[in-house]
């Protein structure tokens, strides 16, 4: 298992430089030069110079590339052009928000997701799994910020139950927990259904009612544990989607976090804010990808057998 | 090409393929539908909930809100479905190239691949619009590139199921070059999966064209978008809620008739396995 594990994380690191090339050069194509946000207008050319030479931009970009990752790797992400203070702080500052929103909104989709995904199958083709499948299909329909901006009418404005925007309290993550965690909801119990309904049709379900269990325990101890590894690797590789609804849904409710900072950066071309985002993003999505091989392989035993 | 015309008869497949149709008719025929056009202001008339005059109300410029619904169905459709067409193109090259030659070229394209797989779209086209610059131009390249990787995979999987079968190995011993075999045997077989899951992905293509236009990158005022109405809308949240409600039940309703259209064409067609396979 150890050696699988370091094996593993070495896999990560050329997926991380070739990350953090794409993320580095995609920036570069932006048009609009933030040091134009700098420099007051009618400014001489040596003062822009100047400018350029503070911030490394006079450079070939391999070498500002080398020099950003060897910063990177040391933890500085550079200062950022236009908030003109270090990234790291303002990384710092919203991380936390998004990491609360995002897990909080995993862990009800899943819980409420395989729920709705169990009952389905256990229903299969009656009316709640009707029910069940069809909310489903209009949940993952809708757009997630006019989700975000429906709730806001009727629970904030209608009923008064929680604040319109803003991060004080547990009432301001309601609202947007709900909104992202719908969409996840969505996909969680349309897999677990179908990977329920499958794992029923095995001969070792068979054989559990052949040996007189009840139904319903087949289902819920074997049924459902296998049902469940699916749904864990698809979880983990879809943690970016769930990440990518933090960004608009934390524009929305006005929260703070790395979406509202993403999308703020990338309006003002701060380029080593927007890097530094799309980098934490990326990093989240080795790591889920990486938590779910390691849930997979504790799950499943045969994984665990290849694994050694 | 009968199936799609059986999903009809289907009850949800036969109702959504009415809705679809019945959304693609009124953006065609935008201008016989309406007395109003989408771009005149007229202010003694804004703010107006539903009546008899405007079905749905009026906007923040007293501006009909169903008219602009039925010409932001022209700019949202057409947007997502060439977008689609664009990648759908793309990806059916660069999988069949990568799983029928193999080798270097296919495992530099399933790196790539797998790397923005794990990228959410939204996140992709984001970037690839603040590099291209707002409007239907940028969305539409944004949303295409974003979605190549999806169609790359499915059809470098289909291809590489079928180049094992003994037709092609059959092809192959009558002499038949890459060229053939790709485009007459292979790309044909590989079609019915790629063309309903691009189907599907127009459906979420609309969303992520909503969600540009939400961010005020999509198509740019006066021309009317889904996205864009809702984004006019989220300011006049309070004060006149339908402006960006009924946008979004236009997104939504529409969304979900694509989805309920898209699972009877696939029982049609029986190719669910095919499709779960790579999902």
């Amino acid at each position: 298992m150890l050696s699988w594990l370091i094996k593993r994380l070495l896999m990560l690191v050329p997926v991380f430089l070739a990350v953090s090339v794409v993320i580095f050069s995609i920036l570069h194509f932006i048009p609009g030069d933030p040091i134009d946000n700098l420099l007051k207008i009618g400014s001489s050319p040596e003062a822009r110079a100047e400018m350029e030479a503070r911030y490394g931009l006079d450079r070939p970009l391999p070498v500002q590339y080398l020099i950003w990752l060897s910063n990177v790797l040391q933890g500085d992400l550079g200062t950022a052009i236009v908030a003109r203070r270090p990234v790291a702080d303002l990384i710092a500052q919203a991380l936390p928000h998004s990491l609360r929103l995002g897990g909080l909104a995993l862990l009800f989709s899943t819980v409420v997701g395989v729920t709705l995904g169990v009952v389905a199958a256990l229903s299969r083709d009656r009316w709640p799994d009707r029910a069940i499948m069809g909310g489903v299909l209009v949940g993952s329909t809708m757009p997630s910020f006019w989700l975000g901006l429906i709730l806001i009418l009727i629970f904030s404005v209608g009923l008064g139950w929680f604040p319109v925007s803003g991060a004080r309290g547990w009432q301001s993550l309601v609202l947007p927990v709900l909104t992202i965690g719908l969409g996840g909801t969505a996909l969680v119990a349309r897999i677990t259904r179908v990977s329920m309904i499958e794992a029923a049709g095995r001969d070792f379900v068979t054989l559990l009612h052949a040996k007189g269990l009840s139904p319903l325990r087949i289902q819920l101890r074997h049924v459902l544990r296998h049902a469940l590894i699916p749904v864990v690797t698809i979880l983990a590789l879809r943690i970016g989607w769930i990440l990518g609804g933090a960004v608009t849904v934390e524009v929305v409710f006005a929260r703070p976090g790395l979406g509202t900072l993403l999308i703020k950066s990338l309006s003002q071309h701060d380029y080593p804010v927007v890097q530094a985002c799309l980098l934490m993003l990326a990093m989240a999505v080795m790591l889920g990808t990486l938590m779910g091989d390691i849930l997979q392989a504790l799950m499943d035993p045969r994984v665990r057998a290849a694994m050694t | 090409m009968t199936a799609p015309l059986r999903a009809f008869r289907r009850p949800q497949g036969g109702l959504a393929g009415g809705w679809l149709i019945l959304v693609i008719a009124a953006a065609l025929a935008a201008p016989l539908l309406t007395p109003y056009a989408y771009d005149v202001q007229n202010l003694p008339q804004a703010y107006q909930p539903a009546s008899a005059r405007h079905w749905l109300g009026t906007d923040e410029f007293g501006r009909d809100l169903l008219t602009r619904l039925i010409y932001g169905a022209r700019t949202s459709l057409s947007v997502s479905a060439t977008a689609i067409s664009i990648s759908v193109l793309c990806g059916m090259v660069l999988g069949a190239a990568a799983a029928w030659f193999g080798g270097w070229l296919d495992r530099a394209v399933t790196m790539v691949v797998d790397l923005s797989w794990s990228f959410p779209e939204i996140l992709i086209a984001l970037i690839l619009v603040a590099i291209i610059g707002p409007g239907t131009i940028g969305v539409m390249i944004a949303i295409a590139v974003a979605y190549i990787a999806q169609f790359t995979r499915l059809t470098r999987a289909q291809i590489l199921t079928l180049k094992g079968e003994t037709f092609i190995e059959a092809a192959r011993s009558l002499g038949a070059g890459h060229a053939h075999i790709l485009f007459r045997h292979l790309l044909p077989n590989a079609l019915a999966p790629v063309l309903v899951s691009a189907m599907l992905a127009t459906g979420d293509a609309i969303i992520l064209e909503a969600t540009l236009g939400f961010f005020g990158l999509g198509a740019q005022p006066p021309v009317p978008s889904w996205g864009g109405m809702m984004s006019a809308g989220s300011a006049l949240v309070f004060k006149a809620p339908w402006v960006i409600i009924f946008p979004g039940l236009a997104v939504a309703v529409t969304v979900v008739a694509i989805n309920l259209y898209g699972d009877a064409l696939i029982a049609e067609l029986d190719i669910r396995s095919r499709l779960r396979r790579e999902a």
